[in-house]
């Protein structure tokens, strides 16, 4: 096969735009997808034999979920797609994948990497998470989408931003009962917020919508909460959850099922062993993978795209999977990619602007209640995968002297577990931080290891 | 809408898409009933309300995630090979157990330890 040899990591929006927009420019492209199916996780596609329609499953972007799907089956016979695949690793030049089913693993050589590893629920931990029956926000919808099950018969939601009300008001139009959403964000946000919001007005007219659909429906909204711990028992699971509400009063809700979470944050793993650069955004208080306006990354030849850079949701990710594309092909002189370049990169990057003053708006009217760590409880666990309590953490920072989170790892695990710090690193980090009396920066972030998911040990080299 | 319950002792309530066939898969050795294009995690908790039990003490596990990254909801086969339940699709007369087998590993001392927790 002649022409660069180009990967694309994830099928999700992001995935699907850059392989479109290499194929568009005459290129054969390999798309790796951990995935059954192509459409990432916003659209994910319920399984073979199931009947629920676009709107059913996608509401208000079914047509969007519709043409991402309809487009990369356009594509197939032009790309060498490989569904149940894990990227695994990154060496120079080479990316390393192992197929989960039956540890076959493989090498594949590339001239450009395009990255859209999308990106999981960021969570903050509450005393009594690791019960049985609290999930991320990310699973309660995936139950619901993939599956049309709901986690629970009478079901809490907590956290901020704008999955917390987009998965309620999806439970409640599905059937389920929803017994709370409890908000940690103030009831009215600030002006700064507003203006980064109304960047986008139809999404934001999308989101008062389904607060209001909730509140018809019955469901008790709160706002300005503070969690104070999930209630249940070890055997059972979860019984009920306690927030203060604005006004600092006790508030106790009933329920069987929890879904947690505050916001995304980005799967930035394979960018981290490509060895790339990473900046700390003050804003979202999370570290973020340096990418130039195309998402060209800080290693040659290693292009970042959609949520695994920066959260800018679906739409967003579409834009930025095509620019990152066509960047690829501008960087390797490929003729018909850079005149493609050339044609759509400043609309591109306005659309990718646009979203990213969306994406300000979002992160100040729902901040990542940093504060909450501070107050944890000693007892509560910060590990779910180890269960690794605060007091534990706090004891590496006072008795043992890390201030660091690696360090901090290595004393008491949190991070080294079988998720690899995806639910707990942003938490630790502020733990510590907030231990230390430091800011949050300067205890750095937990550095990926290879392999970005745990293998089997039986996973076996296949010469090509 | 009306609403739905779970079966008795479930943790999940299926909503919808509930006329797809019947299969048949045995969880500790109990056969269940579930249905073609279940997860594997699905299946399970339209039986039972967790997973597994925690090796750290703290109690049963329901997973959590539900996207393969967070890998709370190992299960194994009889055979003790270890399976993601999110992300497995659930088939006819597959067989599954809760905890792993015993006999796979020789049984050392810490694995005494979280074998007698789980009981």
């Amino acid at each position: 096969m002649s022409g660069p040899r180009i990967v694309v990591v994830g099928s999700g929006p992001a995935g699907v735009r850059a392989a479109e927009a290499l194929v568009a420019a005459g290129i054969t492209p390999i798309v790796i997808d951990e995935g059954r199916r192509s459409g990432g996780q916003i659209y994910r596609r319920q399984p073979e034999g199931f009947k629920r329609d676009y709107a059913t499953l996608y509401g208000s972007e079914a047509a969007k979920a519709q043409a991402v799907h309809r487009d990369f089956d356009a594509l197939l016979e032009r790309i060498d797609y490989r569904p149940d695949t894990l990227a695994w690793n990154v060496t120079a030049g080479v990316l390393h994948l192992v197929q989960p089913a039956d540890g076959s693993t493989s090498e594949v050589p590339f001239d450009a990497l395009i990255i859209c590893a999308g990106a999981t629920d960021r969570l903050m931990p509450v005393q009594g998470w690791n019960l049985a029956g609290c999930y991320s926000l990310g699973a309660s919808q995936i139950a619901l989408k993939a599956q049309a099950c709901a986690i629970g018969s009478r079901v809490i939601f907590m956290g901020s931003g704008p999955l917390l009300y987009l998965v309620a008001s999806q439970y409640v139009k599905a059937g389920a009962t929803v017994e709370a959403v409890l908000d940690t964000s103030p009831a009215i946000p600030p002006l700064a917020a507003l203006r980064g919001l109304l960047s986008r007005p139809r999404l934001l007219w999308i989101g008062l919508q389904l607060q209001a659909m909730l509140k018809r429906a019955g469901v008790k909204l709160r706002k300005g909460v503070t969690p104070q711990r999930i209630e249940g028992s070890p055997t059972l699971g979860v019984s009920g959850v306690v927030v203060r509400d604005a006004q600092g009063r006790e508030q106790r809700f009933s329920g069987d099922a929890v879904g947690l979470g505050w916001h995304l944050r980005a799967e930035s793993q394979l960018a981290d062993l490509a060895r790339c650069e990473f900046d700390f955004e003050p804003l979202s208080r999370q570290w973020l993978p340096r990418i130039d306006e195309d998402g060209r990354s800080s290693t040659p030849g290693v292009y970042l795209a959609g949520d695994g850079a920066r959260i800018l949701g679906a739409d967003g990710a579409e834009a930025a999977g095509r620019l990152a594309a066509l960047a690829a092909l501008q960087d390797l002189q490929h003729a018909a990619g850079a005149a493609m370049y050339g044609k759509e990169q400043p609309a591109l990057r306005q659309t990718l602007a646009t979203m990213d003053r969306f994406r300000q708006g979002l992160a100040r009217a729902f901040p990542w209640p940093h504060q909450q760590a501070a107050a944890l409880p000693d007892q509560a666990v910060v590990c779910r995968c180890e269960a690794v309590t605060a007091g534990e953490l706090r004891h590496c920072v006072r008795e043992l002297g890390s201030q660091e989170v690696n360090r901090a790892k290595a004393f008491s695990r949190v991070g080294m577990g079988r998720c690899q710090g995806r639910y707990c690193g942003h938490a630790a980090a502020e733990v510590i931080a907030a231990c230390a009396h430091v800011p949050v920066e300067s205890v750095g972030r937990i550095r990926s290891q290879a392999p970005v998911k745990p293998l089997m040990m039986n996973a076996k080299e296949v010469q090509a | 809408m009306s609403a739905s319950y779970p079966a008795p002792g479930a943790r999940f309530v299926r909503l919808a898409e509930k006329d797809r066939p019947a299969i048949r898969l045995s969880i500790d050795g109990q056969t269940v009933s579930a249905l073609q294009g279940d997860s594997l995690l699905v299946a399970l908790l339209n039986h039972r309300r967790s997973l597994r039990a925690s090796e750290f003490g703290d109690g049963e596990r329901a997973g959590f995630c539900l996207m393969g990254a967070c890998q709370d909801c190992w299960v194994w086969t009889e055979a003790g090979t270890r399976l993601r339940a999110c992300s497995t699709v659930a088939i006819e007369g597959m067989a599954v157990r809760s905890r792993p087998p015993a006999q796979h590993w020789p049984v050392t001392p810490d694995l005494k330890i979280v074998q007698g927790r789980s009981r």
